[in-house]
């Protein structure tokens, strides 16, 4: 089979649109150096005179810190530099509203792997010892674990961002009439949740190098260049100026190739602030590269959420409130917090529609490194609870799960009952090819406990389970489904400003090459490769004509930076923008030279041409020269800034807007062995909805790396902690999948083009993982008849809820999930808001 | 101190000064300029350090320079010859194998010992040989699909590299 009629079986597309370059499975642009060992990654640099640094961490939870001692390690043959936190005493942090980090600690140590201070060495084999020689004298502060325990314990203050207590933020938000929604309803139910925290654990570990170039003759004394594995070089460049006291235009910040991210390097970090105050302190590049466990440390990962959530639903299926929850295990610091924060309760009306909805939510300090945003961020766990919830209705209603949801799909160009602006959605063709794919209807039609995986009638579960080997006979397979939905780019920035959210150059060389500029971070999804595509395409040149120039604060045009699922969407806008000036300019000569109309004219395979009559044609490379040789130099620069109307006129409505949402559904197969409680996901099949791929072989590859890593999630990753300290920060103990545990993939692109979306692409970076994990614990459930209402989905869980079902055990039903003894009433004002304040027509404009 | 050794390396034989205790990771990165090789770990944990000795996979950051000095070492640089790509590393780029690209030299090079002993693996088979090898970006479909490939592609050639 070709490499074509491989993608195309993966393709459902409404039309035949035909492009060039769009849609075509091409090799990203830079894969060749990617499988030759030439692409460069952070820790790849090296500078002449390069030294090395590295910081020292806090060893306690929480403490205060009483004296730092570095004389007799700044005195260590070849150290040349040790910082503490007084060298860098300015705050920082990603949102504007939680400025609460210091490059270094000062006065208090929050986790585990707080940075204390930091050295410079000659070589990297000094450091260890360097480190060992700093002194420091802490006086030991009571370490809070838990959401539990940080609301317990107010008068044990962790971090001075939190207004009361250890709450960082709390919201409350009420839309529609929610006693009516209630009122209505036949059939109420609560349940509460826990989703465990995890970490992105991309292979590439954090890692930078600074270098400081003086200049006497400059007020500034100097200018300062980092390289680091960031995925957001324009926010590094903002705080790093800032810590640094220096101008921006003294700051320079390049992301070279980044090894993954996932989320996990969209902060500014300290060690990122320490290796360019030690460069400037010695005159001498320095690099910092964290180890594993320092990444794990560093964190910024999913958030513990416990939730609790209250749907009501008519006979019909159709939901009629919901009421909904969050607890967030935030961290010691805010980080992307406040934003997590909403985004736990925003985007529960994207999926399904809901007359009436009241979210509110809370975000806990505790002892721990701080949490962020990691794939599907904030979304990820009330994703779990809203289709675990729902699961649970529609078997207490004897419904289909899948039927449920079809009755209550959100539809496409319509307002949420929060005020969200909903433009495409192929939610329904994806529940439609995943049912056919999956063989949904026929594998269903033996509802409640799975057959076993020979395939015979299903057994009871036995009196007497105990651990022992599978056997084919102990092992039951079921099939579970969730959908899902998600943001194609945060639509308001993470500082407020009328700016726009990125922007493209291009520059046309008069030898035919094309140069593109912009600030987007390639961390492996492909969006270098994408703005090449969408230039070739719009240009008529092939892609290897295009040279593409990224995520560098000096030569770049600002892209925000590679979250929120925004690159495709926001980029690829703005490289249209671009090209299209340019090829304006282009056609207006050509069309003097050929005597043809504009309007008559196409570009392709480097040609200027006729429509009507293809012979007649101007070289791309002649057009170009004639049009320098009338109008100069051949720039051009787009922008893209979301529309307007896309959210409500209530405080806090500027989390969860997007300018479209890309809708996912995934049906899992399970086989659960109920004498071990081993879980084995055998296979899952994954619709996404793209609007368009730019590139199908990426975005199938982003869905099933997303597929991968909610099945990970789900199963095995947790970010657990004993006595203060990160439990397995490593990993060997950290487990994640390998080859042997990770299922078949099998993803279904429903291309169905977004009206806004370049060519109608929309994101696949995010999405597809929400749907996998409530999909394999509702698989869980039709295998085995238990539900674990808490991830990850390990042996002993299914082992303990199994034996809770037997005849004679104490409780039946003893709940996995300790509820939290809610605040009353909740620590912040509601905000209540009716959606008939926006006019309703969302088609406007479109 | 430094202890003076030799290294036969991508074909070529090499006289360096290490430090004895240093890895052969830390050996090819630093010492040697062939940053191809790449570390997620530095404990034998995620595979990014696998490099071929004597044909075979192993973790560069669990292997001491001087307990190699009699064999063959094969980095990612040395798995092209001569400017010509083996044909792992061109389906690896063709179908999308490679994502972020970290994890990708060792994944080649644990392919391509793959190959060598199995000139058409089993699904079974690729699962086992690369089980080693952490990937976060691809979910190791595509990598299947790209040894697939590439299988066939030798098998066309009649070569086995």
């Amino acid at each position: 089979m070709t490499i074509r009629e491989r993608v195309d079986r993966s393709i459902e597309r409404d039309t035949s649109r035909s492009y060039k370059y769009v849609g075509a499975p091409l090799p990203q642009v830079d894969a060749y150096a990617k499988v030759t060992g030439r692409a460069i990654y952070a820790d790849d640099i090296i500078l002449p005179r390069m030294l090395y640094g590295r910081l020292l961490r806090s060893p306690h939870p929480h403490a205060r810190i009483v004296s730092i001692e570095t004389s007799r390690a700044l005195a260590l043959p070849g150290v040349l530099a040790v910082i503490t936190g007084e060298d860098l005493p300015q705050r920082f942090g990603i949102l504007p509203s939680s400025q609460d980090e210091y490059a270094l600690a000062i006065d208090k140590v929050r986790y585990v792997g707080d940075p204390v201070a930091a050295v410079a060495a000659v070589e990297p084999d000094m450091l260890d010892e360097a480190i060992k020689l700093i002194q420091v004298e802490y006086e030991i502060l009571p370490a809070l674990m838990t959401i539990d325990e940080a609301l317990e314990h107010p008068e044990v203050k962790i971090n001075d961002e939190a207004r009361i207590g250890n709450i960082h933020k709390a919201v409350s938000y009420e839309f529609g009439d929610m006693e009516a929604g209630f009122a209505e309803a036949d059939y109420v139910r609560e349940d509460w949740f826990f989703y465990e925290g995890n970490n992105h654990a991309p292979m590439e570990e954090h890692a930078c190098v600074a270098n400081w170039e003086p200049n006497p003759h400059d007020p500034c004394g100097g200018k300062l260049t980092l390289w680091s594995s960031t995925q957001t070089p324009h926010y590094v460049h903002r705080e790093l100026s800032k810590v640094m006291g220096l101008p921006q235009s003294h700051v320079r910040v390049i992301a070279p190739h980044v090894g993954g991210g996932f989320g996990g390097k969209s902060d500014p970090f300290s060690h990122e602030m320490c290796a360019a105050a030690l460069s400037r302190r010695t005159g001498r590049p320095v690099k910092i590269t964290c180890t594993r466990e320092e990444v794990f440390l560093t964190h910024r990962g999913r958030h513990p959420v416990k939730m609790w959530i209250k749907t009501g639903v008519k006979k019909d299926g159709t939901l009629s409130a919901m009421h909904f929850r969050s607890f967030l295990d935030g961290g010691a610091y805010g980080s992307y917090g406040i934003a997590t924060t909403y985004y736990t309760g925003a985007l529960q009306t994207v999926t399904y529609k809901l007359p009436c909805y009241k979210f509110e939510g809370m975000r806990l300090f505790t002892n721990k490194p701080p949490c962020g945003p990691k794939r599907g961020h904030g979304t990820t766990q009330p994703r779990y609870a809203v289709e675990v919830h729902l699961d649970k209705i529609a078997h207490d209603l004897g419904f289909d799960p899948l039927e449920l949801r079809r009755r209550n799909l959100i539809e496409s160009y319509t307002r949420t009952v929060n005020g969200l602006r909903i433009t495409s959605c192929a939610l329904g063709e994806c529940l439609d090819a995943v049912a056919e794919r999956s063989d949904w209807n026929e594998s269903r039609a033996h509802p409640t406990l799975g057959a076993d995986v020979s395939g015979q009638s299903p057994i009871d579960l036995p009196n007497d389970p105990k651990i022992g080997n599978a056997s084919a006979a102990s092992m039951k397979r079921g099939l579970g489904l969730a959908a899902s939905s998600y943001i194609c780019g945060a639509g308001k920035p993470i500082y407020w400003n009328d700016l726009p959210h990125s922007a493209v150059q291009i520059r046309l060389d008069r030898g035919g090459g094309i140069t593109v500029y912009c600030g987007a971070t390639d961390i492996g999804q492909g969006s270098t490769s994408m703005l090449a595509y969408i230039v070739a395409e719009e240009l008529g040149v092939p892609p290897d004509h295009i040279h593409v120039e990224t995520a560098d604060t000096t030569l770049t045009p600002v892209d925000l930076g590679s979250y929120s699922s925004r690159v495709t969407f926001m980029a690829g806008n703005a490289a249209i923008a671009a090209a299209r000036k340019l090829k304006g300019q282009l056609f207006e000569l050509a069309s003097e030279q050929l005597h043809v109309p504009v309007e008559n004219l196409a570009a392709a395979e480097c040609l200027i041409y006729d429509e009507n009559d293809p012979g007649v044609a101007l070289p791309y490379v002649k057009a170009v020269q004639l049009t320098e040789a009338r109008y100069g130099a051949l720039v051009a620069a787009g922008s893209y800034a979301p529309p307007e109307d896309m959210h409500g006129d209530y405080k806090g409505a500027g989390v969860g807007p997007s300018p479209a949402y890309s809708y996912s559904v995934c049906v899992a197969q399970v086989a659960v062995d109920i004498e071990t409680g081993e879980l084995v996901v055998e296979k899952l099949w994954l619709a996404h909805d793209i609007g368009q791929s730019i590139n199908p072989l990426l975005v199938a590859g982003q869905v099933e790396g997303g597929a991968y890593m909610g099945f990970g999630e789900a199963t095995m990753e947790q970010q657990v902690f004993r006595k203060g300290r990160h439990k397995i920060p490593s990993l060997l103990d950290y487990k994640l999948p390998t080859t042997l545990d990770t299922p078949e993939i099998e993803t279904i692109l429903i291309e169905i083009p977004d009206h806004e979306g370049p060519f109608g692409g929309k994101e696949a970076g995010q999405g597809p993982l929400n749907p996998v994990i409530p999909a394999i614990a509702n698989a869980v459930f039709d295998a085995v008849g238990v539900r674990i209402d808490e991830t990850p989905i390990t042996p002993d869980k299914v082992l303990k809820a199994l034996r809770a079902e037997l005849p004679g055990a104490r409780s039946t039903q003893r709940p996995q999930v300790e509820p939290i003894e809610v605040p009353s009433p909740w620590p912040t004002r509601l905000i209540t808001w009716q959606p008939d304040k926006v006019t309703p027509s969302a088609k406007d404009g479109i | 101190m430094r202890d003076l050794i030799s290294l036969h390396v991508n074909g070529q034989r090499y006289e360096l000064a290490v430090l004895p205790h240093h890895t052969l990771l830390e050996v090819l990165r630093e010492d040697m300029g062939l940053s191809g090789t790449k570390h997620g770990c530095e404990l034998g944990e995620c595979g990014a350090c696998t490099v071929l000795v004597d044909g075979v996979p192993v973790l560069s950051c669990l292997t001491l320079p001087i307990e190699v000095q009699n064999s063959e070492i094969t980095t990612i640089e040395g798995l092209e010859k001569n400017g010509k790509l083996h044909p792992l590393q061109e389906t690896f780029a063709e179908l999308g194998a490679a994502q972020c690209g970290y994890c990708t030299p060792g994944i080649l090079l644990a392919g391509a010992a793959l190959l060598r002993e199995h000139p058409h693996p089993t699904r079974e088979q690729m699962k086992e040989a690369l089980t080693g090898n952490l990937c976060r970006c691809t979910g190791y479909t595509k990598i299947y699909e790209a040894v697939d490939a590439a299988s066939e592609r030798l098998h066309a050639t009649g070569g086995v590299s």
